[in-house]
């Protein structure tokens, strides 16, 4: 298993202009992800959980700062080479699932194969592979308007999994789910971490973060916690709170 | 992605959409099957004003008799100019732009076989009326000088008369009798079909000319050698105007025009004739195939306004194909691709279309048409052309999106 920093934050800002006013999603964030980390993000809402997940997933770049993915700045990356490493490096998966609509599962599944140039055969063979993974062996001929939102989560799962991804980025996915099924998602979460993915999960319910290793928590664009799981359990400050 | 995954892409969402693609589609089909068919019909029109000038022989003139005018007013009976043999001859000899001056003189005439008989035109000639109007003889063979100078009692037939009398037995060295004077046949002639005015040209039979005159036209004994009409024959179309002057200044002197006196014979440049009747009617198309073609620029809008709605309607699926890795010209090559798909199927299916109306209405009202490959092929070019023209500004608008905006899109 590869090990050291994936991802790293060095005093990223994001600023989005709204008419005349500037609205500040992040500011000064500056940490680092390691290789096998499970992450989980929480904070209320608006805080910029989705905006910190969206810089790790090069579907945007900071304003200030550096954000460096695998050693690489991605300030300095074209659009083609951002969306190499996405198709390559990264999965995502997202509250509304985003599956494509009268479209199979294994075809969505096997979507980003398509990009990386894999052979429709070669495609739909890895996106069986990961259906089985995800446990959805039976679903594979099923759009997704006939299957059940934790089936169809599974779905969109399975398609952050196909490129063999080294890190899994999850924006709310239970939040569309009930517990249950909430806690299923979880559970494939957490072997998938086992298997050496490494994952950030945004979520605002505490019981969700719990499954993480560690947890950030936003306000107002800022991290005002970093702690591991173990640190949480037995009280210990994190990094930040110590320097403060 | 190589070019055909994202016709296979483009292919499955036009199909999910299967109804409102059908329906871009029509006014592709629509536009092009206008133009394909005012095409096909025009190129009919003109193939047939060809086959006529060709039938009527290479850059023809027609010298005919007429009446000397003084100033626009008839001038008293027996100033009407009498055209000769020796005109013909005359004019072969001074003119040598002329290929062939063939005088002739035509009438009608019975022919019977057996007891079938039959009514037609009959032309006295001389073997240079063949060459100047691109007769051939498909079976026999044509006169021999010494059958045209003693009026031998020798007959072309045209191929309807041969068909007419003989059906399909052999016809050359048969006898046939013309007016009741027994004639035998030397050879037949090849078909030429139609006149543009509908007459049978096949419907004739030929004779030498002193046969004719002596035998089955009646004429002036006023005149000898008089004859109805000269065709000339000119070696290049560059020439015909130049002939025409050098006809009329030679005509006028032979036949001592007064300088104040209009010329008492015309000359009528054949293929002229049809083709100021043809351009009528070439205008005429061209006109319906511009209106046509409004109707495929309608289309192509139609094409450009579907895919915006469509680029609008799909916005999350382009973020989130952005998100798994998609580059932007992986967008702008789905959407174009779609577009192109679109209005390629719309030309073929309208090139379809086209060919159903075009010879549904050849088979039904007799017009001719013609459709050569070369349109289809590029009815079909130019409707992908539509495609990627009225596709690119949507595609453009789905490539350019920025990825985050589009999956947040509601
Ligand atoms: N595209 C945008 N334009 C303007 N403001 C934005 C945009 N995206 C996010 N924001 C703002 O940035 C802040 C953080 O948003 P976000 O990261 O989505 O929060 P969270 O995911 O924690 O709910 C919010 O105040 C939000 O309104
Ligand atoms: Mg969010």
């Amino acid at each position: 298993m590869m090990t050291g920093e994936l991802v790293e934050f060095e005093r990223v800002g994001k600023m989005y202009h709204v008419g005349d006013s500037e609205v500040h999603a992040l500011e000064e964030v500056s940490l680092s992800l390691e290789v096998g980390d499970f992450v989980s993000v929480i904070g209320p809402s608006g805080s910029g959980k989705s905006t910190f997940m969206n810089l790790c997933g090069c579907l945007d770049t900071p304003t200030r700062g550096r954000v460096i993915i695998d050693g690489v700045d991605v300030a300095g990356m074209t659009d083609d080479a951002l969306a190499e490493l996405r198709n390559q490096k990264l999965g995502f998966v997202f509250q509304q699932f985003n599956l494509l609509p009268r479209t199979t599962s294994l075809d969505n599944v096997a979507l980003p194969l398509l990009y990386a140039g894999v052979k429709r055969k070669e495609r739909h063979r890895k996106a069986r592979q990961v259906m089985a993974l995800v446990g959805l062996s039976d679903r594979m001929e099923h759009h997704p308007s006939q299957l059940s939102g934790g089936q169809q989560q599974r779905v969109a799962i399975a398609r952050a999994l196909v490129n063999d991804p080294v890190l899994l980025l999850a924006d709310e996915p239970t939040g569309a789910l009930d517990t249950r099924t909430g806690a299923e998602i979880m559970a494939l979460f957490q072997q998938l971490n086992n298997r050496g993915i490494s994952i950030v999960l945004v979520t605002h319910e505490q019981d969700i973060a719990a499954a993480a290793r560690r947890r950030l928590t936003f306000r107002d664009g800022r991290v005002i916690e970093d702690r591991t799981i173990e640190q949480l359990r037995f009280g210990q400050p994190d990094a930040r709170e110590r320097n403060a | 992605m190589n070019i055909l995954e994202s016709m296979l892409v483009a292919i499955v969402a036009l199909r999910t959409n299967l109804m409102r693609s059908l329906l871009t589609m029509l006014g592709i089909i629509i536009g092009v099957a206008a133009v394909i068919t005012m095409v096909a019909m025009g190129s009919g029109a003109q193939q047939e004003v060809d086959q006529q000038i060709a039938a009527l022989g290479t850059n023809l003139l027609m010298v005919t008799p007429g009446y000397s005018r003084n100033h626009g007013a008839r001038m008293a009976a027996g100033t009407r100019l009498r055209l000769t043999e020796d005109d013909a001859r005359m004019l072969k000899e001074q003119i040598p732009e002329i290929v062939a001056a063939a005088p002739t003189m035509r009438g009608s005439v019975q022919v019977v076989v057996g007891n079938t008989n039959w009514s037609t035109t009959v032309q006295g000639i001389d073997n240079d009326y063949i060459v100047a109007r691109n007769w051939v003889v498909t079976e026999g063979r044509v006169f021999e000088p010494r059958e045209v100078r003693s009026g031998a009692k020798v007959v072309l037939l045209g191929r309807t008369v041969a068909e007419e009398l003989f059906g399909e037995a052999r016809v050359v060295g048969q006898s046939v009798r013309l007016n009741n004077v027994p004639f035998r046949v030397t050879g037949v002639l090849g078909p030429k079909g139609q006149t543009m005015s509908g007459q049978d040209q096949d419907d004739v039979v030929m004779v030498p000319l002193a046969t004719a005159r002596g035998r089955l036209i009646g004429h002036s004994r006023a005149v000898a050698k008089a004859v109805h009409v000269i065709m000339v024959s000119v070696a290049d179309a560059e020439m015909m105007d130049d002939v025409h002057q050098q006809i009329t200044q030679l005509l006028r002197q032979r036949h001592r025009i007064r300088d104040d006196v209009e010329n008492s014979f015309r000359i009528r440049n054949m293929s002229e004739m049809v083709e100021t009747r043809a351009e009528t009617s070439r205008v005429f198309n061209m006109l319906l195939a511009a209106v046509a073609s409004v109707s495929l620029v309608v289309g192509g809008i139609g094409i450009m306004n579907i895919m915006l709605v469509s680029v609008t309607e799909r916005t999350r699926e382009i973020g989130l194909r952005r998100a798994v890795g998609a580059r932007a010209r992986d967008i702008l090559t789905q959407f174009l691709v779609e577009a192109v798909t679109l209005c390629t199927l719309g030309g073929a299916v309208g090139v379809l279309l086209a060919i159903l109306i075009a010879y549904g209405t050849a088979e039904i009202t007799g017009w001719p048409v013609a459709l050569e490959w070369q349109v289809v092929v590029l009815a079909v070019v130019f409707s992908a052309a539509i495609g990627v023209f009225f596709g690119f500004y949507p595609a453009r608008k789905a490539a350019n999106q920025n990825p985050i905006e589009a999956l947040r899109y509601e």
